[in-house]
């Protein structure tokens, strides 16, 4: 469902990013790039209000003609940023929610990994497993 | 040497195999590195390979010479075939079998080899396996034969040094296959691949040729190498440099690792005995191996390596870190980032795995599941359905693996790789964890302290006593009535011998009275605190929700005049029945008090002297509304403490209960926050005024209500409690003339005053505790929230 799915770390660099190779990746690159600024935006939006308040989930970020970007926060500031076809009408906004969930349960799940150092890229096959699970299905 | 004879088989295979190792032709002396490379792959152990060294006289001469080459090859020989090796073995063993060397990669015609093995007597052992005679052993080598010398056959690869030797054919194909071993070796790839842990060895070395010592190092690697066991390899391609370039860097590791396994015989028998294709199955030695290492780090075998830990010793096998994250992965099955027993096994033994060339699977194979790691016995699934999965080897599935494993496959990869099963997997471990830390949680808050429920004591005579038991028991929700009566939780016991001995008027004698009946006076207590406790349980907080329903029933103590007035009648309709006030817990209490309230109502004096006979011929205490304060418990017996300093006498006695009553009230009001607990505690506080002599061993208070309450919450209410015990026990110190003197109309409308004044001063008290401990509340939510804004701008970070 997702066409490129991008794991960015708390000081804005990519831990991990994927795209379907059909794609010019470099374009979805470059999306997550400028959806960034959307995140920080969103996320010093709700500065004031308590952090736990702050939903993890931000929603669509932006949309392009066709593609749609979705953006989830976690409380460490671990952005995770999906590009989804705009033409995939049928996703619903609780499957994007479900697909972040997954998201973020593999990434604390790589975390748990000692062997991982934080800010290293991710490396893990489950992560990637999962990540093409999700990936998988887009048409 | 003696003179060495040789068959002709043997004399034949004996001149390729030279050739083989010859390959500077010259026809005199074959090169150290192959022979030594020959020599592993006949997949005997170091110590041996060097002994039949010895004995051919290589090390004597520095090389091999022909003849020492053969001597070796016999040697081999016999060492394969389980006997000892001595110089006179070479001769005097008869009908030796060729010695067998594990070629690692056959190309085609894996299926030869099942003629083969077919003709081959040994299967799947891998020692000793028999030849075929040299020209089946030219089909035999399966095309691995790139061996020209040996092979007359053209059709060996030559790129294939595979040795001349062909790898017994006999294991049936099994698992191995899913190995893919990193093969740079286009060869044909599928001939025969022997898993077996020397064996893929074999085959890169001969291709690479790579020095010796990488070779030294993989062969002394046969020790824990999985139990793959199968000679056969399969369609996988051989394995390649890669397995080789691990070798040479983890070579020392491996020997190390190898030694320290003691691996040699172990393996030897381990492949002897294995006749599973199960490549991950964890042998006994290899398992008792983990478990050495595990306790190393880990003296508690049920207990965890902590992620660091396990980071640390696995570092150490050198293995490359995404290896080792993937290793991770694999083994740290619910995801806590610690290692159990099992998941450690697991883990040490994709390790050694890896270090012996093959590669990680993509999914936890099956016999390293934690929960189905299975010494000997799980080798029924033969391969694991990891394997299965990715290995999309050819065809040489092993047989074994089949119908077992796709459901088995499928389950746990489904598991792998559903990751709400993984959440779920990980909730539910961690769940139950909160839930066994809740129940210990639970269980201390259990005893005593203070959610002992104070039963009232009641002076009332056994039989009266079991009645009210009985209603109580009827009224509240305790689920096991009889048990109160039978269990008697010491502090309760004890606490009411000393309430009772404070309480009652008789003191002395109530107080033997009180010992003897001991199993009268618990048994409100029983109550109280079995309905403490079962309030504690249920709530898993003690305390937590709507106390149950305070022990008995709060609500009758409502209409204390009228329950009072209930009780009395009751009273003095059943004489000395305290059945009336067992109904109504909080008319209960002043029922027992007769010494002090001899006087206020005809009932009362009756009750009272009953009671006071009662208490005196078997101390029951009313048992005070069970409902009353659990905690007051803890308090009665601070008041009692109290009183009991302040008393000593018998006159005394009644203001002390009196104070007790007032004080548990007051003390269980304070405990209590909620309205109905006022409610019970002003039924419990006005039976208590009314009782006055009663003793309210059972802190009358709302108890039940209470929630667990810190200790500092009774601490405090302790300290209210004796301030208010003095107030208290002024109030009281009036009272108890009054009773005496007038009729019983008027002692009885004195007495519901006197209840009412007490309750409304306990209430207010309550109130004003209440306040208080809102106002502290308050304060603790306003620091926290100033923590957290405090700690917020870090986060924006």
């Amino acid at each position: 469902m997702a066409v490129c799915i991008a794991v960015i770390a708390k000081e804005n660099y990519p831990l991990y990013i994927r795209s379907t190779p059909s794609e010019n990746e470099l374009k979805f690159h470059y999306m997550v790039h400028t959806s960034l600024d959307v995140v920080d935006e969103k996320i010093s939006a709700m500065g004031k209000a308590l952090v736990d308040q702050r939903e993890l989930y931000l929603g669509l970020l932006y949309p392009t003609e066709d593609y749609k970007v979705y953006g989830y926060v976690t409380n460490s500031k671990v952005k995770f940023v999906m590009v989804v076809d705009s033409s995939n009408t049928a996703l619903r906004d609780n499957e994007i929610r479900s697909m972040f969930r997954k998201l973020h349960n593999s990434y604390t799940d790589v975390m748990c990994n000692p062997f991982y150092n934080p800010g290293d890229r991710i490396q893990s096959r489950a992560f990637d497993n999962m990540v093409t699970s999700m990936m998988i299905q887009v048409c | 040497m003696e003179g060495l004879t040789l068959s002709d088989a043997e004399q034949k295979y004996y001149s390729d195999l030279f050739s083989y190792c010859d390959i500077e032709s010259t026809k005199k002396v074959v090169v150290n590195g192959r022979v030594l490379e020959l020599f592993r792959a006949a997949q005997l152990p170091n110590d041996v390979v060097l002994q039949i060294m010895e004995l051919c006289g290589a090390t004597r001469l520095g090389y091999f010479g022909r003849s020492q080459f053969y001597i070796a090859l016999k040697l081999v020989a016999v060492a394969q075939s389980g006997f000892p090796l001595r110089v006179e073995s070479i001769n005097t063993v008869k009908d030796l079998p060729l010695p067998r060397f594990v070629a690692s990669k056959n190309e085609q015609e894996p299926r030869p080899a099942a003629s083969y093995s077919s003709d081959s007597e040994n299967q799947g052992s891998y020692s000793g396996g028999v030849i075929p005679p040299p020209p089946g052993r030219g089909q035999v080598k399966k095309g691995s034969v790139s061996h020209d010398a040996v092979q007359p056959r053209p059709s060996a690869d030559q790129q294939e040094p595979a040795s001349p030797v062909v790898s017994p054919q006999q294991s049936p194909p099994t698992s191995p296959h899913t190995w893919r071993k990193h093969n740079r070796h286009p060869s044909g790839g599928n001939g025969e691949r022997p898993l077996a842990g020397p064996g893929p060895f074999w085959s890169p070395f001969a291709d690479s040729q790579s020095g010796s010592a990488a070779g030294d190092a993989v062969w002394a690697g046969h020790s824990p190498p999985p139990p793959q066991e199968n000679w056969v390899s399969f369609a996988d391609t051989p394995p390649t440099s890669t397995l080789l370039s691990m070798h040479p860097a983890s070579v020392q590791d491996q020997t190390t690792v190898r030694t320290v396994a003691s691996a040699t015989t172990a393996n030897e028998i381990r492949r002897q005995s294995s006749s599973y294709d199960d490549p991950w199955k964890i042998t006994d030695e290899q398992r008792q191996y983990y478990v050495n290492q595990f306790k190393t780090i880990q003296p508690d075998l049920n207990g965890f390596i902590p992620g660091s830990a396990a980071k640390e010793f696995f570092t150490k096998s050198k293995l490359p870190i995404l290896e080792l994250s993937h290793i991770w992965e694999l083994s740290d099955f619910d995801k806590d980032g610690a290692l159990t027993l099992d998941e450690f096994c697991a883990a040490f033994h994709l390790v050694v795995a890896r270090k012996n060339g093959y590669d990680l699977p993509e999914k936890l194979p099956e016999s390293l599941m934690p929960k189905l790691i299975d010494l000997e016995d799980s080798a029924d699934v033969g391969d694991q359905p990891g394997e299965v999965g990715y290995s999309g080897s050819p065809a040489e599935a092993p047989p074994s693996k089949s119908p077992s494993m796709p459901s088995l496959n499928q389950t746990w990869p489904e598991l792998n790789q559903s990751s709400e099963q993984w959440e779920t997997f990980s909730e539910r471990s961690s769940s139950s964890q909160t839930l066994t830390q809740f129940d210990s949680n639970i269980a201390p808050a259990d005893p005593d302290t203070a959610i002992v429920h104070p039963v009232p004591i009641r002076m009332t005579p056994s039989k009266i006593h079991m009645q009210e038991m009985e209603l109580k028991r009827t009224g509240s929700d305790l689920t096991n009535p009889t048990s109160p009566l039978l269990v008697k939780p010491p502090d309760l016991s004890e606490e009411n011998k000393i309430n009772s001995s404070v309480k009652f008027p008789s003191g002395n004698t109530v107080a033997d009275g009180y010992s003897s009946s001991d199993s009268f006076t618990s048994d409100p207590e029983q109550i109280g605190s079995s309905v403490t406790r079962q309030r504690s349980h249920s709530g898993t907080s003690p305390d937590n929700t709507a106390p149950p329903p305070p022990p008995p029933r709060p609500q009758p103590s409502h209409s204390r005049s009228s329950s009072l007035d209930m009780n009395r009648t009751f009273a003095v309709t059943t004489g000395q029945q305290q059945a009336g006030v067992v109904a109504h817990p909080p008319a209960v209490p002043p029922r027992p008090q007769p010494s002090q309230a001899p006087g206020p109502s005809v009932h009362r004096p009756v009750d009272a002297d009953g009671l006071i006979t009662h208490t005196s011929t078997s101390p029951q205490q009313i048992p005070e509304q069970p409902n009353f304060a659990d905690f007051s418990q803890f308090e009665v017996f601070a008041a009692s403490n109290v009183t009991e300093e302040q008393d000593g006498d018998a006159e005394k006695h009644p203001e002390v209960l009196l104070v007790e009553k007032a004080s548990d009230p007051a003390s269980s009001l304070r405990v209590a926050k909620t309205d109905s607990k006022i409610e019970d505690k002003t039924a419990a506080s006005a039976p208590a005024n009314m009782s006055k002599g009663t003793t309210p061993l059972a802190p009358p208070p709302k108890p039940v209500r209470r929630r667990l309450k810190s200790e500092d919450e009774l601490r405090p209410d302790v300290d209210e409690h004796t301030q208010k015990t003095g107030v208290l026990a002024a109030v009281l110190a009036s009272q108890p003339s009054i009773p005496r003197s007038v009729g019983k109309d008027k002692k009885a409308i004195q007495a519901s005053i006197r209840r009412n004044k007490e309750t409304n001063t306990v209430l207010a008290r309550l109130n004003s505790e209440l306040q208080q401990q809102l106002k502290d509340v308050l304060e603790e939510r306003i620091s926290l929230e100033v923590q957290l804004e405090q700690l917020r701008p870090f986060s924006h970070l």
